[in-house]
């Protein structure tokens, strides 16, 4: 498995977006979406992490090993905000008796 | 990159001085360790992530009292320190470049500027903490939620928040805290001679680390500096 050198106009181009992003997620806020700000700045920073992920620490010309341990942790992440938000999402659906 | 490997991947440089003995090769030893500091990085997921779920919770709980909170935030500081901590994963992705192609000073310079540049980002930290401060902000008995336009019942949910901007952003500060005389030693280390494009996963190790503390700094960012500033 050799190594893959990532030229550093790659990491230029992945700096560039990160700085156009980050003042994107500035502009977005100042602007009314609604309900959308949030999902908005979140995708945004989701965005942001995934470049800084595949490119900057090399997952995208990494084994599949990292990768899968990269996914796995994501998984394991989703996971903890599932469990908890199937409780508090859900808590105002039925009465609760005594109320 | 520069071993020659046979069919099993096995080095011509199998007595490489820093390949330890219960490796084939280096790069079964490289892959073993970037696995263990991914498993480490998942760990730290973990760990901040409980803090961004309970952030989330009482977002949730208590919209009006943190989008208050929110807005007393110094937003130009913050959008500054985005862009200090991105420049730095920058500095730190050519430090690592620099260290595969074997170019002792160019990596020994990069790395400072990363530690110049973390520590610009530490600094302006600290300015906002004083501020904090200055304006009775830090949760506790005088905790000023006049401060924050907001009285009676929602200086309770006003503390949640600035409980939990000290919690995260202080974690996160204390990574780099933490970061910053690793790059330092690294950078010794590079200094010496030690590193070469066949054996440089230290600086390589660091840099995921690094860049592990820049990705926190994302989602911080918006989720702590941007609610509620188009009203």
């Amino acid at each position: 498995m050799s190594e893959h050198i990532v030229s550093p106009g790659v990491y230029v181009a992945v700096f560039v977006a990160l700085m156009v992003l980050t003042a994107g997620t500035v502009f977005a806020a100042t602007v009314d979406l609604g309900m959308w700000n949030t999902p908005v700045a979140l995708l945004i920073a989701v965005t942001k992490a995934a470049l800084v992920v595949l490119f900057f620490m090399h997952v995208k010309y990494s084994s599949r090993l990292v990768a899968l341990a990269v996914g796995g942790g994501i998984l394991w992440l989703l996971t903890l905000i599932a469990g908890v938000a199937a409780d508090y999402l859900t808590r105002n659906w039925v009465g609760t008796p005594g109320t | 990159m520069s071993s020659v490997a046979d069919a099993h991947g096995r080095d011509a440089d199998r007595h490489h001085p820093d390949l330890v003995h219960h490796f084939e090769s280096l790069p079964a030893q490289k892959e073993a360790a970037t696995f263990g500091m991914w498993v480490f990085l998942v760990t730290e997921v973990m760990f901040f992530g409980g803090l961004f779920l309970a952030y989330t919770i009482y977002r949730n709980l208590y919209f009006h009292a943190f989008v208050q909170s929110s807005r007393h935030l110094n937003l130009t500081l913050g959008a500054v320190n985005t862009a200090v901590l991105i420049c730095s994963s920058l500095t730190m992705a050519m430090g690592v470049h620099s260290s595969a192609l074997g170019r002792r000073r160019a990596t020994v310079a990069w790395l400072l500027l990363t530690v110049a540049l973390g520590s610009v980002f530490l600094g302006i930290k600290a300015v906002e903490y004083k501020d904090k401060f200055d304006h009775h902000l830090v949760p506790g008995e005088r905790f000023q939620a006049e401060e924050l336009h907001l009285e009676g019942e929602e200086s309770r949910p006003a503390q949640i928040f600035y409980a939990l901007y000290f919690a995260m952003t202080g974690l996160h500060a204390t990574h780099m805290v933490i970061g910053i005389p690793i790059i330092l030693f690294i950078a010794w280390m590079a200094h010496r001679g030690r590193f070469s494009p066949e054996y440089h996963t230290p600086v390589e190790l660091t840099g995921l680390y690094w860049h592990f503390v820049d990705i926190i700094w994302i989602f911080l960012f918006p989720l702590l500096y941007l609610i509620g500033r188009h009203h």
